[in-house]
């Protein structure tokens, strides 16, 4: 295997350029991530703060703190989007991708530098675009954006523009990004570290990098022509004009259903390394843990249509999707029950980011079997676009790809900064977002079967009871996330530094092998993985 | 203040609606107050998905039980202060291997009745009369095809013009009306955008897609009034274009289509829909005048 040289710009070790040089053109990989870290944080609090307005209209029936279904319907969109492509995409990616994949392979940095700094610098202007299609109320066809509501003759507005270019940037920033780390990964890993001894954070990127390059452009091609259709006087999706609007249906959850392994994949390698190092054993069934992920990669991939099961598809094709669904539950359970036969054995310490591993893989298995229930087609009948879906997938990303993040923040947090986090109010941001998601998702699986449809900004009295309770646990989760700041503010102004590896004996992956926070170039002697 | 008193107000409506509903709530299908489950079946198909959904709902529950007990057994058991020294195990082939199997498992036992409940859902192969449903912005459009193409748009009734026992957000005005115990074939489309015809106590639902035919089916078992509403995200008023069916004996159906034919010749308008039986005369008094309007001559808007 080779390992390529690495030419520093500037052999100096640690000289750290200016401000400017270091923040704005920064080609450093731990830099770059620490960007798309913040900018996960400023995205998540901005969707965040639209979910707490969802939440106080539908916290009665008959409300008006938000003025009109089209302006609902533009929170609702900009909030999706905002919580996948600016939060869940750039910590779990971006963030926690960039800052560890080459500290775990023993790379200086990662193999296109520049090209990462492309990435992260196409996220902000992205985000301005959705940003003001949220702000002109032009956006509101969920972030679903099927045709014809997203054409120009329903939504005319240059707000929906806005947010389609947004997507294109967002997939553009994410593809570049995938390249950068599938080359890395194959090509830059420290001699010794074969595929099969790599860490399961690296696999887990390294698939979700492979969903993306195939998935994206789809995407990109489907929005494409949706643009053409609004602006230049094509039909793609206009049955006038002899298009159709379920192909892109089609092509939309052919990227949208990788697109949610993708959010959640890094996470399952966050919350692999965080159960090993708490149980201070090495992970049980590496091998079936690294290739569960990788079934669930291929088999995500065919079965997008189980979004469309009363899209009219055929009753054939129903049959299919739906036994291809139920399929990825035995990858899924394989990870489950690896990480229970981790434990098991094991010297259980339960530190915050244990806490938030096992509250994941608690919140994950309630998502995964909900997931089993709309899997079936015949129930999915009366369950599409009810909130018992809403809840399913809040359950395996808000809850499940966010608990990953913060477990993420929590266990690598000294690692980065140098500066250990507070213990007891790192706990007691666990329990009370715990308690505060679990109060609000999971009475929306009652909602769900009681025939509540999603994307309601009011609904009959009799939804009363269980969205007043969702909405007490959203405001609770809300007080959680001023402790998450509380906690951020802490830990930046302690002055206690923390050692190489703190964790101790259980943290065994290479980034516990150079100092908390790393020099700023690592690796300038590539390690030799035994 | 003003949120504590709405909080009371909504505490109080929750907790008093059952009671302040009138008998005739007892023929109409719609969400309860703090309702966990489903609404309960009124078709043959419903019944069918709750079943189905009553057996994994078994099988899922077991499932996460399982899970967190697991974890909770471990978090105790091997805890460090417990367990000081962790076990270096990473191999179990026989438990690999069982814990992938067992899910197969399972999974088959899921799929087996599941298959035949789609094949079920998917159509009614000899149906008793067709019903065309064409979603707008934001009302629907129903057509009896079988029936000179009788054909007519339902609205929703605005809040301040509901009548005792109307359900704010589900009564819509006329309400679509079927015949019971009667296979019958819905054809979807729509005229602008994609919404969804979704009845949950019927367990019927389908995408009404522009430029295209979407077929369904259902058979309601008992007279009286189903309420569903638009499930797919359609614009401004996606909440507020629901759907009102009231199911009548067939006898009783076949007199209405006949008056509603001649009306519709004269005057545009369609009679309302005939009252279920054993109602009490409160709720048969709902239209004194018998017109309502209907797209046919509605203005422009």
């Amino acid at each position: 295997m080779s390992v390529t040289t690495h030419d520093h710009a500037h052999d100096h070790h640690d000289h750290k350029p200016g401000f400017v040089t270091r923040w704005l053109f920064s080609t450093n990989h731990k830099d770059i991530g620490t960007l798309y870290l913040i900018f996960a944080v400023f995205g998540g609090t901005v969707g965040g703060i639209l979910s707490e307005i969802m939440r106080a209209q539908l916290m009665f029936p008959h409300n008006d703190v938000v003025g009109s279904g089209q302006e609902w319907n533009t929170i609702i969109t900009s909030h999706g989007l905002l919580m996948i492509f600016f939060s869940v995409m750039p910590a779990l990616i971006g963030g926690f991708g960039n800052w560890f994949i080459p500290l775990m392979i023993g790379a200086p940095d990662m193999a296109f530098p520049r090209l990462n700094n492309i990435s992260f610098w196409l996220l902000p202007p992205a985000f301005i675009l959705i940003f003001t299609g949220l702000m002109l109320g032009e956006s509101g066809t969920g972030w679903t954006l099927y045709p014809p509501l997203s054409e120009a003759t329903y939504e005319p507005g240059i707000g929906m523009d806005c947010t389609l270019f947004a997507l294109h940037l967002a997939g553009i920033s994410s593809l570049l990004g995938a390249m950068n780390f599938i080359t890395t990964i194959f090509n830059m890993r420290a001699p010794g570290m074969t595929l099969h001894k790599m860490p399961l954070f690296v696999w887990s990127e390294l698939v979700t990098a492979f969903l993306l390059l195939l998935s994206i452009p789809v995407l990109a091609g489907a929005i494409t022509m949706l643009i053409c259709d609004r602006n230049f006087g094509t039909a793609f999706f206009n049955p006038a004009g002899g298009g159709d609007p379920v192909l892109f249906e089609h092509l939309f959850w052919f990227f949208g259903h990788p697109e949610v392994y993708i959010m959640i994949l890094p996470g399952f390698g966050i919350v692999s390394h965080v159960v090993s190092t708490f149980s201070k054993k090495p992970i049980f069934g590496y091998l079936g843990m690294a290739y569960a992920m990788v079934a669930i990669g291929v088999v995500g991939f065919v079965v997008w249509a189980h979004h469309m099961f009363v899209s009219g598809i055929s009753v054939d094709t129903r049959a299919y999707f739906m036994a291809a669904t139920m399929v990825i539950a035995v990858p899924t359970g394989i990870k489950i029950f690896s990480w229970i036969a981790t434990m098991w054995g094991g010297s259980i310490e339960l530190k915050t980011p244990m806490l938030w591993a096992i509250g994941m893989i608690f919140v994950f298995t309630i998502g995964g079997v909900t997931g089993v229930v709309l899997a079936n087609a015949g129930i999915d009948q009366i369950l599409h676009n009810t909130y018992y879906v809403v809840a399913h997938f809040h359950y395996v990303l808000s809850l499940g790809a966010v608990f990953s993040i913060f477990c993420g923040f929590y266990y690598w947090i000294g690692k980065m900064s140098g500066h250990q986090y507070p213990e007891f109010w790192g706990k007691v941001h666990f329990w009370l977002t715990f308690i505060g998601v679990n109060l609000t998702f999971f009475p929306q699986h009652f909602l769900g079967l009681a025939g509540m449809p999603r994307r309601y900004p009011d609904y009959p009295e009799a939804f009363a009871g269980w969205n007043f309770v969702s909405s007490v646990g959203a405001y609770i989760s809300g007080v959680a996330l001023l402790v998450f700041f509380y906690v951020l503010f802490r830990t930046f102004t302690s002055k206690e530094h923390v050692a190489d590896n703190y964790w101790g004996e259980g943290a065994t992956s290479l980034e516990w092998s150079v100092s908390s926070p790393p020099p700023f170039h690592t690796f300038a002697e590539l390690p030799r993985i035994r | 203040m003003q949120v504590f008193r709405r909080l009371r107000a909504a505490f109080m409506a929750t907790l008093l609606a059952p009671a302040l509903l009138p008998a005739s709530a007892a023929y109409a299908q719609m969400p309860k107050p703090w309702e966990m489950g489903m609404q309960p079946a009124f078709s043959p198909v419903k019944q069918q998905i709750i079943d189905l959904h009553n057996l994994v709902l078994i099988i899922i529950t077991l499932i996460t039980l399982f899970v967190g007990g697991l974890l909770a057994w471990v978090m105790w058991r091997y805890n460090a202060q417990r367990n000081p020294v962790p076990s270096q195990t990473t191999h179990n082939p026989v438990l690999e291997i069982l814990w992938t199997v067992i899910p197969v498992l399972i999974l088959v036992i899921i799929a087996i009745p599941s298959f035949r409940l789609i094949y079920y859902e998917d159509r009614t192969y000899d149906p008793d009369l067709t019903i065309k449903v064409t979603g707008h912005q934001w009302y629907w459009e129903y057509t009896y095809p079988d029936d000179g193409n009788l054909d007519f748009s339902s609205y929703i009734v605005p809040g301040d013009q509901l009548k005792p026992g109307q359900p704010r957000l589900l009564t819509a005005n006329p309400a679509l009306v079927v015949p019971v115990n009667k296979n019958i074939r819905i054809l979807e489309t729509s005229g602008d955008v994609i919404h969804s015809w979704f009845i949950p106590s019927l367990g019927v639902q389908r995408y009404a897609i522009p430029g295209r035919i979407i077929e369904t089916w259902m058979r309601v078992d008992k007279p009286g009034t189903y309420y569903g509403e638009c499930n797919q995200i359609c614009g401004t008023d996606h909440s507020r274009m629901p759907i009102e069916i009231r199911a009548v004996p067939e006898q009783e159906f076949q007199s209405w289509l006949v008056q509603a034919k001649k009306q519709m010749a004269e005057n545009g308008t369609v009679p309302p829909a005939p009252p279920v039986m054993q109602q009490p005369p409160a709720i048969a008094q709902n239209h004194p005048d018998g017109t309502l309007q209907t797209a046919a001559n509605e203005v422009e808007h």
